[in-house]
């Protein structure tokens, strides 16, 4: 991948990560460039979230380095930080695949306490706050103007004062992007954002994620089983199976690439539909009527297709 | 229309139908009662001349099979029979409550009103204030252990280890330190003194529980804290050097008005203000302390949930995992859930020392942790109103079990309604959990809002995992 050297925001050096007998993810490494949407791509299995998990200290690798440069020189190796302290320190913010908002509290509440290190660090730990002393008021205030930012950024401005939990699906993805935004963070890790959204979402989604890259000049990784969203918005695709990279590169780089397409995309429609369609007309000339309905090539179908033997197969 | 004149039909066919039904129902239920109540009731232990004797008591079993089965027909009769209708609609208990719940703000104004005023009313008598105390005391509690189990989620069974570790270092401050350091005059200051000091004691007791159990979750959380309790109550009643064991410590100082003791002489608290003395000065002096530091516990609470601190445990009680992908460092977000409801337990238990004068390790059994607790969730986890609310209930109201002696009149003089004290609770606790699984106030206060502040429904509030 042609990118300027040096712009990296998030470095992967050979992140291996085993569970016991199964080897998930295997000598991968990576980049992520700031100001970049990176898309991290592969069938089911292929171990997309395990890779966050490490990222966002949620596991420890096994092997391997990751290195968080932030914007202000100031760098760190995410494999030996806590978890929280990978949020607070590296600036790594991250959403989850089934949405872990704070259901029993309201939409603002979930975006203010995600301003937690930077309140509690207003209140003078509490004490301050609790005697009436420093600027606690003057921060609590900001960081309200912060949330009703993202608030409108998000489209929940409206329902600033609902329970999160009241939600209708896709806000819940939206409102919880917004308070991974409230941590300041300068990459983002969005584990499925798209998914169970309807196509008018997610082309909002889109829009969000490209307005989030340029106005505030972060990384974003994404995983991303929605190929709309993915091609459309990626600058760099990063592609997984078995827990190995298999790709690396731009959109089209990687659509055209042959061992995305066995293994991710399925049979490329060009090279292999007129053997399909010889089997086809072979099958119904041995079997009974012809149907008028073609069958579809495989290329078409959205659904990842697996070789045979669960991940919990292969060692 | 035709479908509801149908469906009322056959709701009244359904009910004249199943009359047998309902005997049956009715008679397997008594079969039941009536296995159980055999060895419980039919048989008892009498100790006489020439040892222990079994006598047969077939007649309350009757009755009791009776009552059971007596009570099974009224419940198919008058309830179950309309449940299709009732179901749509709430019981009246959660009717009721849900209709006091716009009220919340009425009535803790009044219960604060009544609370300062309760010592000048002229019906009240040294009875009462004591009861008005107790209260109070349960109540401070309950709004300490809020702080643990309603916002921060963690379930915690061993309360009333903070609660005797608070009274014992009032204790032992005050009997065997002070008196050797302190100058004359500032001794009888020792309460003021040593109040601070023992619930920072207990705080620092919370943290000592709170590291062993910060990756402990659930059941398992709260068979740790539990252990954690008896552990403290068998060291005090074990470590008799230091705390004299299952003797107590006796002796224990009165607290002063501020330097002024409650005594007939002529420093005394009578004497200086003018007054006659009177033994109940003290009492109101003990009640309004315990008020003052309950209403602190309360403030403190309220405030400190506004705060980063609260919304971080709040937030740990909803999502552990999301807190820390936000930065939260939720092992001191435990550890100060658990610190800060330790040391509300403390102040309650140097009050507690300081008014009976005497501590033994008795007080503290685990009953003690289960009533409080079963106040904080009778009340609603999180709601400090529905914990005053409980607290009054559980403790004033089965106290006044004590005084129904009209019950005497009905059942015979032998017949001492207190007993039932337990009974009635535990009914009272299935009941209302039956009817109001989250407590009497459920819905959440948001602490910060933009226009609006809507509560929080409460099945959208989580429990916390422990």
């Amino acid at each position: 991948m042609a990118a300027v050297a040096g712009n990296e925001v998030l470095t992967v050096e050979h992140l291996t990560m085993r569970f016991g007998g199964l080897l998930a993810v295997n000598d991968l490494s990576f980049d992520v460039m700031r100001n970049d949407i990176t898309a991290l791509i592969g069938p089911n299995g292929a171990g997309k979230t395990t890779v966050f998990n490490c990222l966002t200290g949620f596991y420890k690798p096994t092997e391997g380095r990751i290195t968080m440069r932030r914007a202000n020189g100031e760098s760190f190796l995410l494999e030996r930080m806590d978890d929280f302290r990978i949020s607070r320190f590296a600036r790594v913010a991250r959403t989850f695949q089934n949405i872990r908002l704070f259901a029993g509290m309201t939409v603002l509440e979930n975006l203010v306490v995600a301003q937690h290190n930077a309140l509690m660090h207003a209140s003078s730990m509490t004490v301050g706050a609790l005697l009436g002393l420093g600027g606690y008021r003057a921060a609590e205030k900001e960081a309200v103007e912060k949330a009703k930012y993202w608030l409108e950024k998000v489209r929940l401005t409206d329902r600033a004062d609902d329970p999160a939990g009241d939600l209708p699906y896709g806000a819940q993805r939206r409102l919880e992007i917004a308070r991974a935004m409230c941590t300041e963070p300068e990459l983002l890790c969005l584990d499925e954002p798209a998914a169970g959204l309807n196509p008018r979402e997610s082309d909002e989604l889109n829009s969000l994620l490209m307005f989030i890259r340029r106005e505030h000049g972060i990384g974003v990784l994404l995983i991303e089983h929605d190929m709309h969203v993915v091609m459309e918005i990626s600058d760099h695709i990063v592609v997984l199976d078995y827990g190995e990279k298999i790709s690396d590169g731009s959109a089209t780089e990687v659509r055209a690439d042959p061992a995305v397409i066995r293994a991710y995309l399925g049979v490329e429609e060009d090279e292999e539909a007129p053997d399909v369609e010889a089997l086809v007309s072979e099958a119904v000339v041995a079997e009974a009527p012809p149907k008028s309905k073609r069958p579809k090539p495989a290329a078409k179908a959205k659904a990842p297709r697996r070789k045979t033997g669960s991940k919990g197969t292969r060692k | 229309m035709a479908e509801h004149v149908q469906a009322k039909t056959v709701t009244a066919h359904h009910a004249g139908k199943d009359m047998g039904a309902i005997l049956k129902d009715c008679a397997i239920a008594a079969f039941i009662a009536f296995a159980i109540f055999a060895p419980i009731i039919g048989l008892k232990t009498v100790s006489e001349t020439g040892g222990l004797v079994l006598r047969q008591r077939w007649g309350a079993v009757l009755i009791a099979t009776a009552i059971v089965f007596a009570g099974r027909l009224a419940l198919h009769l008058l309830f179950w029979s309309r449940a299709p209708e009732a179901g749509k609609k709430a019981g009246v208990l959660p009717r009721l409550a849900g209709r006091l719940e716009p009220l919340i703000p009425f009535i803790g104004v009044a219960m604060f009103t009544a609370a300062v005023i309760l010592p000048w009313l002229p019906s009240t008598d040294r009875y009462i204030l004591d009861l008005g105390t107790l209260v109070l005391t349960y109540m401070m509690l309950g709004w300490g252990l809020n702080i643990v189990v309603g916002l921060a989620g963690l379930l915690d069974l061993g309360y009333v280890a903070f609660y005797a570790v608070g009274a014992y270092s009032y204790a032992l401050i005050s009997t065997s330190l002070f008196p050797h350091i302190l100058p004359h005059w500032l001794l009888a200051w020792s309460f003021w003194l040593a109040l601070p000091l023992s619930g920072a004691l207990a705080a620092c007791w919370g943290l000592i529980l709170g590291f062993p159990v910060l990756r402990l979750r659930g059941d398992y959380l709260a068979i740790v804290t539990l252990a954690f309790g008896e552990i403290i109550r068998v060291v005090l009643t074990n470590w008799i050097s230091l705390t004299n064991g299952p003797n107590g410590i006796p002796g224990i100082p009165r607290p002063s008005f501020f330097g002024i003791p409650f005594t007939r002489g002529d420093n005394g608290f009578a004497h200086t203000f003018g007054l006659e003395y009177s033994s109940i000065q003290r009492i109101i002096f003990l009640y309004y302390i315990i008020l003052i530091l309950a209403l602190c516990t309360n403030f403190f609470t309220m405030r400190l949930r506004r705060l980063p601190i609260g919304r971080a445990w709040e937030a740990l009680r909803e999502d552990e995992i999301a807190c820390r992908s936000l930065g939260i460092n939720t092992t001191n977000t435990k550890l100060t859930a658990f610190a800060m409801g330790a040391m509300f337990g403390g102040f309650a238990g140097s009050f507690f020392a300081t008014r009976q004068g005497f501590i033994s390790p008795e007080s503290f059994v685990f009953m003690e942790s289960a009533l409080v607790l079963a106040i904080v969730v009778l009340g609603g986890l999180g709601s400090n109103i529905g914990v005053a609310i409980a607290s009054v209930v559980m403790i004033g109201g089965f106290e006044m079990f004590r005084n129904m002696d009209f019950l005497k009149q009905v059942f015979g003089q032998d017949f001492d309604p207190s007993q039932y004290r337990m009974l009635i609770f535990g009914m009272a606790m299935v009941l209302i959990m039956i009817w109001r699984p989250r407590g009497l106030m459920t819905k959440r206060d948001p602490t910060i809002f933009l226009k609006e502040k809507k509560a929080v429904s409460a099945d959208l509030v989580a429990e916390g995992h422990g």
